[in-house]
């Protein structure tokens, strides 16, 4: 073991010694049913984390879409995993979205034809034009159709409801969904330049945010699904340490195997191939390795990472809410979880992750608090009227911090604080 | 004709208003796309910020007493349009010069835009809070209500969209003039050709960063301003603005100036075309139709507008990622 | 003293070094020839005269003065002027303008400069208006040269100016060449079309592994059968 090596294993031992001394301070300080309810989303962020981490660290790729993969995972799963509407199932609703489906597929299947008409010697002209076409025509039937579907839905049974499905099934296909979403946006935009792929994910991200708060049929709007199901011992049944507890080895878990899964693939041939193309992408590309196809591999793996954080995330909130955990910044907020740990290093995003959250999570009540005393001493000292949102603008001031630490650390410690040790092969 | 006059309102007009909006903020970011080759993300943050320089500037002037002909708003633009843009290179020399100095790539350029745009937005919302304003201090806004021939109701136009419709006009010529008359703009234009080449040439590279952060903030804190003044002042503007832009700037293709106009006119139309309710438009003709006239006939509701931005982007992608004006070929 | 004096210049690229020894010098008013294999550094060479990569020994001095380790937008504060390979017109500004843009650094009246470029490459005056972008090939390295011209350079760096062109194209680059030559101008050319090109050398430089393996003059170098035989084809 060289020396540089032992230093960074040492550094790694002392810095999460340091975060275990944190969290433990939590527990005295604020009690079990608070922290562990504090770790469980830590843990949930650090899996998001993970998925952020792999698509900046090993391909480069920016990804500002974050927060819409996260909703269409919580989406997914609470639509997976809720119990059924028997409304629903009784009235002509199915039906229609079954034909939904059916549309959906009709379209897509024919504009995969349309992209693949090459092969039968359609021109690039003809090709554009047919395809323009298709997107209308399908879009046209497609939202006519779901105009007609909501409306029947919400009128015979409010809702659609869940599919009654287990909790883990719920979780898988929120990865899946997640992952076939950044397929598409990943198919369009990775070949071109990286600044496309941040554009595209932030106009899908609002897309998705724009279409759950929208579609009442579908996620009941603002009278939010509750409660979600748990795939342990809910706290409803009586212990909320025990629940809780329960539900952060379930997370803890989940992020082990992911860690595993994630070293081992970094130590593969394929993990190589990654860490070669981001080094060099012209060298790889000259040694005939398909950049593009790379990366998209890695974009949908880390929003499948991304959706099945989301949706752990929202069973554990059991409360789904549409409008409520979409803020665009917290986005940013994994950002900081990643660059702060050192991007491209698994160990690094989860520390990140679960340092970060508790920082975010306790900067709340001292924000709130400062500004409290701000707004008192102004009144009593200067005779200021404090703004009657002062709470809110509290808040505002760690969208700045956000702001500042990701500047900072991109200028002075671009690497993290827990830089990607170099394999040795 | 009143159908007319009603699309003329809510079509044309509209489309007109939000296209020059778009087009004042898609200039500034095809600029320092090709000139600083990054997509800068923090430029609707600029919007608002510039607004509410001008804002607390109209303050002042409504305190001091002054009364004028237009509204103070838009005088007051012009002295915030001077201190947007250097704020502007202010932004550009603490956190993205040292990042490009340092050779990183434009991507971490892109993530550190992010930085600051959230940096400016919590700002801004603690200082001014989350709450609309309006723009106009002094007096409310003069409507202008033109007579259509034929028609009841009258075209509707209100003062700061008038100063809007001339304001982008005489932008748009002096920035003509500005890009192929004068020296530093022709710099300009080379080192967003070929960055390579106008070194080696001897252009002054740090005028032209310098010239194209006091055009893209100036005109940053211009579309802002009159944004405001035609609706309110809305703190949270920043993202939901960038999309239209990004998709402007692309549309039109990266570093083409007159691309960027085009391309926030279109995005602009294309926007308030697609959830203009059509079936208004028929109406006159509902007898001799063959189908029913439904009471709701637009292409989008008017909750997914975003879509048509995010459409035009996702077809521009995948059909001419130059763009339609054939922006630099991108690697 | 020689304008440009290269002596024992030793650089590379961060840790990777692709000159280890080279040696270059010219009077005013040749023109000198670099050839040689594929990866000998010629390119490299004209390169390291304007920074674009690490110099770790040896030095560059020009008209008198050391520029070793000068930075590219120094260059034309020099009067040297350098002409790419490949992307050397600025696509989207017309001819007139790529004119203007290489006189940048002037701030004097360079009318007559600009009427002598179009009086060398005539075919420009008719296209001044247009986009340098949309020009022939040929055309757009009249362009390049017209540019590197508006600085009255005392020396011009050119980077392999055949290279692509059809043999048409080529015998009149290099009549363009020995035409500026003539008006007092030093070329330093990097060049793949050895024979013709040290035909019209005053000076030829071979480099092989990032030194000099032959220096002459460029008759010489061509009536010299070891190089005709190693770097010549014969």
């Amino acid at each position: 073991m060289s020396e540089e090596r032992q230093y960074s294993v040492m550094r790694d031992v002392v810095l999460f010694a340091a975060l275990g001394l944190l969290i433990l301070f939590i527990f005295v300080s604020q009690g079990p049913v608070y922290s562990l309810r504090m770790m469980v989303e830590a843990g949930c962020y650090a899996i998001i984390a993970l998925g952020l981490t792999i698509q900046w660290g090993y391909a480069g790729l920016f990804n500002v879409g974050i927060m819409g993969f996260i909703a269409a995972g919580a989406a997914t799963s609470m639509i997976v995993s809720f119990p059924q509407n028997a409304d629903f199932w009784n009235s002509g609703g199915p039906g229609l979205v079954a034909m939904f489906i059916v549309k959906l597929a009709v379209s897509g299947a024919a504009l995969w034809a349309i992209y693949r008409s090459e092969r039968w010697g359609i021109g690039p002209k003809l090709r554009a034009l047919l395809t323009a076409i298709a997107i209308a025509v399908a879009y046209l039937v497609l939202s006519e159709h779901m105009a007609e579907m909501s409306d029947e839905i919400e009128q015979a049974s409010g809702w659609m409801g869940g599919l009654g499905m287990p909790v883990f099934v719920g979780w898988i296909v929120a990865g899946i969904v997640a992952g076939v979403i950044a397929w598409l946006v990943g198919k369009i935009c990775l070949g071109l330049r990286a600044d496309y792929l941040a554009i595209a994910t932030l106009g899908i991200a609002q897309i998705i945010k724009h279409f759950l708060k929208n579609a009442d049929w579908l996620t009941r709007g603002t009278l939010t699904v509750s409660p979600l199901p748990w795939p342990v011992q809910t706290p409803a049944d009586g212990e909320f340490i025990m629940a809780r507890a329960s539900y952060l080895t379930v997370v803890a878990i989940a992020i082990v195997i992911i860690y595993l899964l994630l070293q081992r693939a970094y130590h593969s041939p394929w993990g190589r191939m990654m860490r070669a193309i981001r080094d060099n992408e012209n060298a790889a590309a000259s040694m005939g390795k398909d950049v593009n196809r790379r990366r998209l591999e890695i974009f949908v793996l880390g929003c499948i990472l991304m959706g099945f954080g989301g949706a752990v995330l929202i069973h554990f909130a059991s409360i789904y809410d549409p409008s409520g955990f979409l803020d665009l910044n917290h986005t940013f907020l994994i950002w900081v979880m990643v660059i702060l740990g050192g991007s491209g290093n698994n160990r690094g995003a989860i520390f990140g992750a679960i340092f970060v959250y508790i920082v975010w999570v306790m900067s709340e009540p001292v924000a709130l608090m400062l500004f409290n005393l701000i707004g008192t001493y102004g009144q009593a000292w200067l005779g200021w009227e404090p703004p009657s949102d002062l709470a809110s603008r509290a808040l505002q001031m760690r969208v700045f911090v956000i702001g500042l630490t990701i500047t900072l650390v991109l200028r002075f410690a671009p690497q993290g604080v827990l830089p990607e040790r170099q394999a040795r092969h | 004709m009143n159908e007319l006059v009603f699309f003329i309102n809510k079509g044309l007009v509209s489309g007109l208003i939000i296209g020059s909006i778009y087009a004042l903020g898609a200039i500034g970011v095809t600029l320092i796309f090709g000139i600083l080759r990054f997509a800068h993300f923090a430029h609707g943050d600029m919007m608002t910020l510039g607004a509410f320089v001008t804002l607390i500037l109209t303050a002042a002037l409504a305190a001091l007493g002054i009364t004028l002909p237009v509204p103070l708003a838009f005088i007051a633009m012009f002295p915030a349009m001077v201190i947007t843009a250097f704020i502007a290179i202010g932004l550009d020399r603490t956190f993205y010069k040292p990042l490009r100095q340092a050779g990183a790539r434009p991507v971490v350029l892109v993530m550190a835009s992010v930085g600051v745009t959230l940096m400016l937005q919590g700002l801004i919302r603690l200082f001014a809070g989350v709450r609309a304003r309006d723009m106009f201090i002094e007096a409310p806004k003069e409507i202008f209500r033109i007579p259509f021939p034929g028609a009841t109701r009258p075209v509707i136009v209100t003062e700061p969209q008038v100063l809007l419709i001339g304001f982008v006009v005489v932008a748009v010529i002096a920035l003509h003039w500005f890009l192929t008359r004068s020296r530093l703009g022709k710099a300009m234009r080379a080192v967003s050709d070929n960055p390579e080449l106008a070194r080696i040439t001897g252009i002054n590279t740090n005028h032209v960063v310098w010239a194209t952060w006091i055009i893209g903030g100036a005109l940053a804190c211009a579309a802002g301003t009159l944004l405001s003044m035609d609706v309110t002042l809305k703190p949270d503007l920043s993202f939901n603005i960038l999309l239209p832009i990004f998709a402007a700037t692309i549309v039109g293709g990266i570093g083409q100036p007159y691309g960027a106009i085009a391309g926030g006119f279109l995005v602009g139309f294309c926007e308030t075309l697609a959830v203009f309710n059509w079936s208004i438009l028929l109406r006159p003709f509902r007898d001799e139709l063959w189908f029913e006239l439904p009471n709701s006939m637009a292409l989008v509701p008017t909750q997914y507008k975003l879509m048509v931005p995010f459409l035009i982007l996702i077809i521009v992608l995948i059909f001419r990622p130059t763009g339609i004006f054939r922006g630099r070929v991108l690697a | 003293m020689s304008l440009l004096e290269i002596s024992d210049l030793h650089a590379g690229y961060g840790q990777m070094s692709i000159l280890k020894g080279v040696n270059l010098t010219l009077e005013q008013g040749e023109i000198g020839v670099i050839v040689g294999p594929n990866g000998a550094g010629k390119s490299t060479t004209l390169k390291a005269i304007f920074g674009m990569l690490n110099i770790t020994e040896g030095s560059i001095r020009f008209d008198g003065k050391d520029i070793t380790g000068i930075r590219s937008e120094q260059l034309a504060d020099h009067r040297i002027a350098f002409v790419p390979q490949e992307q050397n017109v600025f696509p989207t500004l017309s001819v007139h303008e790529n004119l203007e843009m290489g006189a940048y650094v002037r701030r004097d009246d360079f009318s007559s400069v600009m009427d002598h470029v179009y009086d060398i490459f005539p075919p420009l005056k008719d296209k001044r208006g247009q986009a340098a972008g949309e020009l022939s090939g040929g055309q757009r390295q009249m362009v390049a040269f017209g540019r590197a011209l508006m600085i009255e350079p005392k020396l011009i760096l050119l980077d392999e100016p055949t290279a692509g062109l059809s043999p048409m194209f080529m015998s009149q680059i290099f009549d363009r060449v020995i035409a500026i030559n003539r008006t007092g101008v030093t070329v330093a050319m990097v060049e793949q079309n050895a024979k013709q090109a040290l035909a019209i050398a005053h000076k030829g430089f071979v480099l092989a592994g990032g030194r000099n393996s032959y220096t002459d003059t460029g008759q010489n170098l061509l009536n010299n059968p070891e190089v005709a035989a190693s770097f010549l084809g014969g």
